[in-house]
């Protein structure tokens, strides 16, 4: 498990150099889309599903409009034949797709059936709420005690969200 | 921005006071009822939409107002943070550590920091919400301009 993890954070790490030194920004894009599909993987590996789920949709609607964008405004270049290096590429790519489909499939097989074995925290929190800490209201509890973290993040999300509408929507400077 | 009909404004001014006491009832009983700061928050924002819709409002005084809901989101996320890290101070030392005393379940004043959190989440919540519109309002007044 750990090997395969360290492949695929190798993976990310290639990726996302090649982001950040490629000259064509569809490159970019989809060298980083690498980044986001290994973490899916990632994620199932470590036994978070859940998280994996969301990963998936974030990164595919996020790629498909990058994409998209990029592809609208300054894509401009003729088809051309496949020489050599273009074999070589197409090649690269089936190995690859064809490593992460191995390592989704062992990660899927590592995971419990559906209701067991993860969901074991569930337990302690709904029997244990109220006198640990002190809230009727058991959502609260969970929300801000046992899961502050959590919370503190999707506050800090809104104040960033808040920050780039505020950034891309001033037209002129402000004094 | 120019305001909505005397019906329309008559309206807001009877029921736009009685969403804001909504909101703040809300937030206060985060720990005891359904409810709590992230939706609390979003009650309050409404109120205040509501009486910009309904009574439009100069261009000058949504800057300032603007720049007012920006201060109070910036600072209560700061607080929360600040409530998050004073577990680090007492007792166990650990961050979101529920270190104020506790009382009786079921009371308005129990929970140790619980209502704290709710309060200052609710803050932050209502003035991010707030900022969104008026930047959205702000943007359109200056590309009419």
């Amino acid at each position: 498990m750990e090997v395969a993890i360290s492949v695929i954070v190798g993976f990310m790490i290639i990726g996302a150099l090649y982001a950040i030194h490629a000259k064509d920004i569809l490159s970019a894009v989809i060298a980083g889309g690498i980044v986001g599909y290994s973490l899916v993987i990632c994620f199932l590996m470590l036994k978070a599903p859940d998280l994996a789920i969301v990963q998936i949709v974030v990164e595919t609607i996020t790629l498909i409009i990058m994409v998209a964008v990029v592809l609208d405004s300054s894509r401009e270049e003729a088809f051309s034949r496949p020489d050599r290096r273009g074999y070589i590429s197409a090649a690269m790519t089936i190995v690859v797709v064809v490593t992460l489909l191995y390592f989704f499939r062992m990660s899927i097989d590592t995971l419990d059936s559906f209701g067991t074995g993860t969901l074991r925290m569930a337990g302690p929190y709904i029997e244990g709420a109220v006198e640990k800490t002190g809230s009727v209201n058991l959502v609260t509890g969970v929300v801000f005690d046992f899961r502050g973290y959590d919370t503190l993040g999707e506050a800090t999300v809104l104040v960033t969200a808040v920050l780039g509408v505020l950034t891309i929507l001033r037209i002129k400077g402000k004094k | 921005m120019k305001g909505m009909t005397i019906i329309v404004k008559k309206t807001t001014q009877l029921i736009a006071g009685l969403v804001f006491l909504y909101g703040i009832y809300i937030i206060i009983h985060g720990h005891l009822t359904p409810g709590g700061g992230f939706a609390g928050g979003v009650i309050l924002a409404g109120s205040f939409i509501l009486q910009i819709l309904a009574f439009g409002s100069e261009f000058t005084h949504l800057l300032k107002e603007e720049t007012g809901s920006t201060f109070y989101e910036n600072m209560a996320i700061l607080v929360v943070l600040f409530l998050a890290v004073s577990g680090l101070l007492f007792g166990l030392k650990v961050f979101f550590l529920n270190w104020v005393p506790q009382g009786t379940p079921g009371e308005i004043i129990s929970a140790g920091m619980l209502p704290l959190y709710n309060i200052f989440v609710g803050i932050e919540v209502a003035a991010s919400i707030l900022t969104i519109f008026l930047a959205l309002v702000i943007f359109k007044e200056e590309i009419s301009k």
